[in-house]
């Protein structure tokens, strides 16, 4: 079994931190992962984007031209990774940033409004990225709510504060992917 | 050895007894000597490591009695970077020219420099490339004819540039620690070069050290050693001063 | 031992530290400078130093002047800086200097991109001035990248010889779960090292020789190392080729990719396997001449023009056909382009 996810954004919205979260929670639950990030000046200011497998088995190509799952942070995001979906795969919107549906039909849609209820339900604006996260592996399964706390846990270290609130919001998240099931 | 006999010159411990592939009065053997008796002097043959560079004065580490790199051209301060930041308790130095410190090594010279390497730079400047036959250096003097200035350094319509003074430009800097100029063409200039080179050598670990020596090539200028010293001593040290132009601890 | 999720560019510069390197000299150029950024934190932490140079130039003679006092020492770069780098890769193998460089591969020629490519094949095992070799390993995986590290340090000291870590900008980039393993703790003879002539006459480290007679027994003895290289040194990763009547030949994070592709043909029931060199100096010639008679055609895939294919086509001697698939300047192949061509040479054998 293999999930692979493109997880896309402004820089500074979080995208590469959720992407090393999941593959570090990944790696804890004994699968085989790899994060592949875009780099250069792309990265200034620009959209960011990270590619994140997860599987049983070892992995060939880090490259997924076609992925499972897109997490999309932002308009451009959206339409650029949009199409390049494969078929009955997953696409989560941020619908507090993006003014359109997805245009695909032949894909699973969660519209998640992450920025307004990261404010709200969480406190912080900051953690709309993890809302998504937990919109994601509670749709696939890639990895369980545990672990992945787990990976934010190891990653807070010394920051230990800020974790309720980010535990919360990969619960949000996952109540969110059960609502529009 | 009888009670009335004394030695008063030997051969310095820091160089080897190999002939050196010179040419007649080139004052390369006489740098070569203070830097070895500085090393005697100083009791530290055993932990010191010198850099060759290329040019003429390239076999170097043939001629040096203590451990040797020979370094590609103009890198020589990176290489002893390599080594004193590698073994800090040894005394580095590099031996180099002005076509190798100043043209292809600019790079190298300055940012050693400026990063304070506890090394001490030997750097002969005779105005000319002498191993490749005579070829502009950067510090050739204006007017001077060499083989690629056929009519004399012209920064003119020619557009040749003009000497570039090494110890002037290093001591721009803010981090070396003793910059100097002396000259060879004198046996009290010799005295005062040599106590230039220990100077530096017992400076070496507070930081950057650096002595420029004036010297010449009787071969590349086509004159006599004696005509050479003239020479130089009339028209190079009004182009390059003699004098200290950085000792911090003296306060200069 | 533990896992750690790490990107490929820090991976390497902590396997370097654990294998004892203990001097790094760098400059910065896109995509390895997590490299330096990791060196400049890690190696004042074991008693190390580390030295951001005023050039590429300067930082590889850097790494010459610390291996001559027989210190671990590496460098690292990316394609147009290892062209500056090339002058002290060659002195340190006419020097006899074991060092480790690394070169996080971008595309080219010129400043190109900044983007994965293997266009530095050429450069890597046919480099700098004069008769030499670097012993080449190349890394698929970060793991892997970690592991040969730790090799190169060994290999370097070995043979004296220069050992290069060739790698695309996705090993540099991305991040995989590794664990890092002891050092071997061998202990090389270092008596050549210049570290001051206590109780023994003075060592001259050089590369300088002035007569003819000299330096052709000096070439004769390098050879002889590269030699011994070739019986010794040559690693190569086969994969289903027990039956295959196609291979591709391909490196790095192309042969992963070639991997996915071959996978997907064999569930077509294409009979295709893979041939990954590791070494790419010593290129594995017998790995791929063991297979004329089998072997149909053999497809060289590259993030490059097609470089690697010369020594494909070396090995084989005309004995197998050799065709080329290759994406450049930054595009990275996709298994289902590699798939396609699979398909397209597989009917051709058919018929």
């Amino acid at each position: 079994m293999q999930y692979d996810v493109i997880i896309a954004g402004f820089g500074g919205q979080g995208v590469m931190l959720i992407g090393q979260l999941l593959s570090n929670a990944a790696m804890m639950q004994g699968s085989r992962t790899v994060w592949m990030p875009s780099y250069g000046p792309e990265m200034r200011g620009g959209t960011a984007n990270c590619t994140i497998i997860v599987s049983d088995e070892e992995i060939g190509s880090p490259v997924v031209p076609h992925p499972h799952a897109v997490i999309a942070m932002n308009r451009p995001s959206l339409d650029k990774f949009e199409p390049l979906l494969q078929p009955g795969g997953l696409l989560i919107i941020n619908a507090s940033l993006i003014d359109r549906k997805a245009a695909r039909d032949d894909v699973d849609v969660i519209y998640v409004d992450a920025n307004r209820l990261a404010e709200a339900e969480i406190g912080s604006a900051k953690s709309a990225n993890m809302i998504m996260l937990g919109a994601y592996i509670g749709r696939t399964g890639a990895a369980t709510p545990e672990i992945v706390k787990s990976a934010i846990a190891k990653k807070m270290v010394g920051k230990e504060k800020f974790l309720p609130a980010n535990e919360a919001a990969i619960d949000l998240g996952m109540k969110i992917a059960a609502e529009q099931a | 050895m009888s009670a009335e006999e004394k030695i008063v010159f030997s051969y310095p411990t820091g160089l080897t007894t190999k002939n050196t592939h010179y040419c007649p009065g080139c004052l390369h053997g006489v740098a070569h000597r203070l830097v070895a008796e500085t090393i005697d002097e100083l009791g530290i043959r055993e932990k010191t490591v010198g850099m060759a560079p290329v040019g003429c004065s390239v076999l170097a580490y043939e001629y040096f009695g203590c451990d040797m790199v020979q370094a590609s051209h103009g890198r020589a301060p990176a290489v002893a970077t390599g080594v004193k930041r590698a073994r800090p308790d040894l005394y580095v130095f590099s031996y180099q020219g002005d076509g190798d410190l100043a043209s292809i090594g600019l790079a190298e010279i300055i940012h050693a420099a400026n990063r304070g390497e506890k090394i001490t730079v030997i750097f002969y400047n005779n105005a000319i490339y002498g191993m490749t036959g005579g070829q502009m250096a950067p510090t050739t003097l204006v007017g001077m004819k060499t083989t690629t200035t056929p009519t004399g350094r012209d920064p003119g319509e020619r557009g040749a540039g003009n000497p570039i003074r090494m110890a002037e430009l290093l001591a721009t800097l803010f981090t070396p620690v003793y910059i100097t100029r002396q000259s060879l063409l004198t046996p009290q200039d010799i005295l005062k070069a040599k106590r230039a080179i220990k100077r530096a050598f017992q400076l070496q670990n507070t930081g950057f050290t650096f002595v420029e020596l004036v010297g010449t090539c009787p071969t590349g200028w086509g004159m006599t050693p004696s005509e050479s010293n003239d020479w130089a001593g009339e028209k190079m040290v009004p182009v390059f001063p003699i004098g200290v132009f950085r000792d911090t601890e003296k306060g200069i | 031992m533990e896992k750690l999720l790490m990107k490929g560019s820090e991976a390497i510069a902590e396997a370097a530290v654990r294998a004892g390197c203990k001097l790094f000299f760098g400059y910065p150029i896109t995509p390895q400078n997590e490299i330096p950024e990791y060196m400049s934190k890690r190696l004042f932490q074991v008693g190390g130093a580390f030295v951001q140079a005023e050039s590429e130039v300067a930082a590889s003679n850097m790494i010459y002047g610390s291996a001559a006092v027989g210190e671990r020492v590496m460098t690292s770069s990316s394609s147009p800086g290892m062209a500056l780098k090339q002058e002290a890769i060659s002195y340190c193998a006419g020097a006899e200097l074991p060092v480790v460089i690394v070169n996080i591969m971008r595309g080219g020629p010129g400043l190109g991109g900044i983007q994965p490519s293997q266009s530095d094949y050429w450069q890597a095992t046919k480099p700098g001035h004069g008769d030499f070799h670097s012993l080449v390993l190349a890394p698929a995986s970060i793991q892997e990248a970690v592991d040969l590290v730790m090799d190169a340090f060994d290999l370097a000291d070995q043979y004296r010889n220069p050992v290069l870590i060739l790698a695309d900008g996705l090993i540099g980039q991305m991040m995989e779960p590794v664990t890092f393993r002891q050092p071997t703790e061998r202990v090389f003879d270092k008596s050549w090292a210049v570290t001051g002539c206590v109780d023994r006459k003075p060592n001259i480290v050089n590369s300088l020789f002035l007569q003819p007679q000299d330096l052709e027994d000096h070439n004769h003895k390098l050879f002889r190392k590269y030699a011994q290289m070739e019986r010794e040194e040559v690693r190569v990763e086969e994969y289903l080729m027990d039956d295959a009547e196609l291979a591709i030949a391909a490196y790095g994070t192309t042969a992963r990719i070639a991997r996915t592709a071959v996978d997907a043909a064999r569930t077509e029931g294409i009979k295709v396997g893979l041939i990954r060199p590791i070494t790419l100096f010593p290129f594995p010639k017998a790995a791929f001449e063991r297979y004329v008679g089998q072997v149909k055609v053999l497809l060289d895939v590259e993030m490059s023009m097609g470089q690697m294919i010369e020594d494909v086509r070396l090995a084989v001697h005309d004995r197998i056909p050799v065709r080329f698939y290759g994406r450049v300047g930054g595009m990275v192949p996709s298994p289902g382009e590699i798939l396609d061509q699979i398909r397209t040479l597989a009917q051709e054998v058919s018929q």
